[in-house]
């Protein structure tokens, strides 16, 4: 591998950290990765929320294939690529400068979703979505490149095999019947820092009524939400909790064929899969490269790269893959890149939503 | 008679059935614009009728989600509002909630608000408008649901539109099918509209291909089509034709009868002549060229009633009808013939009477029907000779009459009896046979008789019998001397 990845700082200037770098380890996200010749032909801008442990690889696969192409990767928050974004396509909309990003690679797709809904994107003709499902496109312009489930890591040594939860039920069950072991030592994303965790508890809370009993069995169990797939699952890994609910699946299968203590789990009953959503803003530099990196990504090639990363993941794949009910009905639940999304972003039904959340898991102290 | 047809020229280029299929075209594709423009019109209403009641549900389910709390308006969004925007699969959807105070308690802050409604409009019924979103064309509802809560009190509007990506596809989809049908029963249409104009025409077609192969001598009559048009245009064909027909057969018959008739007095003027000139005796040669003279007066008079029989029948055939007062007739021949009349010798009287018998007929063939007539019953018969006229009623009808009688016996009946037939006069030679078969054609011509009557005071009369005009038809005056 040629992999010449250049990690780089940002400058505290670029501001929008700030708040979080603050927060707490969320800031060592805030990088910059350069793939291919940044001096010959053109520059792609990628925003991305995915680390680049895990998506660049893809990256390099697309420079290495198109040469006149160099690609910065720059790697954020959920959020703060939503709001970067939105405050870029007000700008363009107001006459003023072009958007910083060429790209926008983000898991919370129903930011990229209202972002679309606000015509703040690139439209793509004749972008192949062959193969891709229906619900995975929107107007030429949001594409679903992954296909990731929603899981439950839990530590192989610290949790017997009669306990690991199979479904939601399971790990009820077990929180309220065990509820001093595993007191205080479940976590999940932390939805308020996370777009990515809450579009999960949002589409838990849309899809099943045991989304109220779950949190209210969470609550008791004094369960930690946190930020970030990789701070969850390393914590999972030290035995610092048991179990982790609504992991995203990719970076937990991937960190889970490498260390043996991590252990995964789609849940039977139903399986959320989300896909990361792909968006060129509207009036973008580069936006042929940028075509050409999507073209790339929907392409065979490319989503046998995004397979080989774990990006994507079909009923096949899955950990604990008995994702059929007994009619043999699948139990995957793809988050549609689609209109309804738009209820997750609004403004009282996320205050009510968070309200609720807050019940649950106060505010963490510092 | 030229050998060929007269050469036709070259046929028109434009048949019946292009002209039909053409109007037909024309029709189908003036038909087929109007139709289209209501298609697309009415594809474009449906549409918008049919999205618009999408928009108006989605603002319905977020409006009855409003309530208010702790004096704040709380909208418990549905997601069902935003699963039926979906249905417009790729278009974009604005949705605000907006207070009384016109602050926006949920949505998006740059969703436009309703114009005003014009003055008298009910307040509370949804309004609908186009508007922009986001830099694209979009239509919007607003909804209102009045609140009258002790914390808060007035109207809180519901705002939701989207883009009409779907709206047009589906216009698009209804014109198309409207299209598809409209062309599906156009070309059904011209298909039944060649097989229709081809049967109409096929009558036509027929006759015309029946007058094509027509041998230019052939004058028997073609039989009439089915269909009335071309009928009219073959049985005029055939009417001329039958004319044509007739006057050659006249004509025909005009040079058989002449040579007929001439050869054997031509051949005994010959013979006597050829006598006279080897005769030697005086008295005798004078007796015979006595006799080759009378001879050749015989056949003088014979040549003149050949001749204006010719002419009779001819008119017959040729000349149009006029009405004629058989006073006029009956006048001119009297005056004729008692102008030629030899001095001391009886004229003819005349018996006229004062109404106008008028007929439909020929002028001259009258007049040459009844001066041989006259001149029958001068050679023949016994003075007094009377012409007069009359009208007759019978059962069927007036009838005028015209006639000549004198006082004598009348003609031998075989004599009456020939008269209908062409070679009447050539046993007798003089002609008296002849003048009667001419009085006979004239009276067949225009659809009358010849009668031979011998009256109660005795005498003998023969009378033409010519249907009577009715009074207060065109002037008698004739305008066709030709």
């Amino acid at each position: 591998m040629r992999l010449r990845a250049v990690l780089i700082r940002l400058a505290a200037g670029l501001g929008l950290g700030l708040g979080l770098a603050m927060a707490g380890p969320a800031a060592a996200q805030d990088a910059v990765f350069t793939y291919g010749n940044p001096r010959l032909g053109e520059r792609l801008v990628v925003r991305s929320t995915t680390d680049a442990e895990v998506l660049g690889p893809v990256m390099q696969d697309f420079v290495t294939a198109n040469p006149d192409i160099s690609i910065v990767y720059e790697q954020w928050l959920t959020n703060e690529l939503y709001e970067t974004a939105r405050a870029d396509c007000a700008r363009r909309a107001a006459g003023g400068l072009r958007p910083g990003a060429s790209v926008l690679i983000s898991s919370g797709a129903h930011q990229l979703v209202d972002l679309v809904n606000r015509g703040c994107a690139e439209t793509a003709t004749g972008a192949r979505a062959e193969g891709l499902p229906e619900a995975l496109h929107w107007r030429d312009e949001l594409w679903g490149i992954t296909r990731e489930p929603a899981v439950m890591v839990y530590n192989r040594a610290l949790v017997p095999p009669e306990e690991i939860p199979h479904t939601r039920f399971d790990l009820l069950d077990l929180l309220r019947r065990d509820g001093a072991r595993y007191h205080g030592r479940v976590a999940t994303y932390d939805i308020e820092a996370s777009g990515l965790g809450y579009l999960f508890a949002f589409a838990d809370s849309q899809q099943a009524t045991t989304f109220g009993s779950l949190l209210e069995a969470l609550g008791r169990a004094r369960a930690v939400a946190t930020c970030c797939s990789a701070e969850i699952i390393d914590g999972v890994a030290q035995g610092r909790w048991l179990i982790a609910y609504n992991v995203l699946g990719s970076y937990a299968q991937w960190r889970a064929a490498q260390d043996p203590r991590l252990g995964v789990i789609a849940p039977r009953d139903y399986t959320l899969v989300l896909s990361r959503a792909f968006m060129i803003p509207k009036d973008a530099t580069a936006a042929p490269a940028a075509k050409r990196l999507l073209a790339f990504l929907l392409s065979p090639e490319g989503q046998l790269a995004l397979r080989r990363r774990a990006l994507i993941v079909d009923a096949a794949d899955m950990p604990d893959s008995d994702t059929a009910d007994a009619s043999g009905q699948s139990q995957l639940r793809p988050i549609g890149l689609r209109l309804p999304l738009l209820l997750a972003l609004d403004a009282q039904a996320r205050e009510r939503f968070i309200d609720r959340w807050r019940e649950t898991f106060p505010p963490a102290a510092p | 008679m030229a050998d060929e047809a007269p050469a036709p020229g070259p046929l028109p280029r434009e048949s019946i059935a292009g002209r039909v299929a053409r109007a037909v075209a024309t029709l189908l594709l003036v038909g087929g614009v109007l139709v289209a423009a209501a298609a697309l019109a009415y594809g474009r209403q449906a549409a918008r009728d049919t999205y618009d009641q999408l928009l108006m549900g989605a603002a319905g389910d977020i409006a009855g989600a409003i309530s208010v709390q702790e004096g704040r308006i709380a909208v418990d969004l549905p997601v069902a509002a935003f699963e039926l925007m979906a249905f417009a699969g790729d278009d974009r959807m604005a949705y605000r909630v907006v207070g009384p105070d016109g602050a926006t308690a949920t949505g998006m802050e740059e969703t436009p608000l309703p114009p005003e409604r014009p003055r008298g409009a009910g307040a509370l019924g949804p309004q609908f408008w186009d508007g922009d979103f986001a830099g694209e064309p979009a239509r919007y509802v607003a909804v209102s649901r009045p609140f009258a809560e002790r914390e808060l009190s007035g109207t809180v509007r519901v705002i939701v539109g989207q883009t009409l990506h779907a709206r047009q596809a589906l216009a698009h989809d209804i014109s198309r099918r409207a299209m598809v049908v409209l062309a599906a029963f156009g070309a059904m249409m011209v298909a039944m509209s060649v097989l229709v104009v081809r049967k109409a025409v096929r009558p036509m077609e027929r006759a015309s291909a029946a007058l094509a192969a027509r041998d230019p001598y052939d004058l028997t009559p073609i039989p009439l089509p089915a269909a009335r048009e071309p009928a009219v245009m073959v049985a005029a064909v055939n009417a001329l034709m039958a004319r044509l027909d007739r006057q050659m057969q006249e004509m025909r018959d005009l040079i058989s009868d002449s040579a007929h008739q001439l050869r054997t007095p031509v051949a005994v003027l010959r013979a006597q002549a050829d006598l006279a000139a080897g005769e030697r005796d005086e008295a005798r040669r004078a007796a015979i060229v006595a006799r080759i003279h009378d001879r050749a007066v015989g056949l003088g008079r014979l040549l003149d009633q050949m001749l204006s029989r010719a002419m009779v029948i001819h008119r017959s055939g040729a000349a149009r009808r006029v009405a004629v007062d058989l006073r006029e007739i009956a006048l001119e021949v009297f005056d004729e013939v008692e102008a030629d009349q030899l001095p001391g010798r009886p004229g003819p009287g005349l018996v006229l009477g004062e109404v106008p018998v008028t007929v439909l007929a020929d002028r001259l063939s009258l007049a040459e029907a009844l001066r041989n007539l006259t001149n029958n019953a001068l050679a023949h018969g016994q003075a007094p000779v009377r012409i007069g006229t009359g009208i007759a009623e019978t059962a069927t009808g007036a009838e005028a009459e015209i006639w000549v009688e004198d006082a004598g016996p009348g003609p031998a009946p075989e004599v009456l009896a020939a008269r209908r037939r062409r070679f009447a006069a050539a046993g007798n030679g003089r002609g008296a046979g002849l003048g009667l078969s001419i009085a006979e054609a004239v009276a067949a011509a225009f659809d009358g008789r010849l009668d031979a009557r011998r009256p109660a005071q005795g005498g003998f009369r023969m009378v033409l019998v010519l249907p009577l005009l009715a009074a207060g038809l065109p002037g008698t005056e004739d305008d066709d001397a030709a």
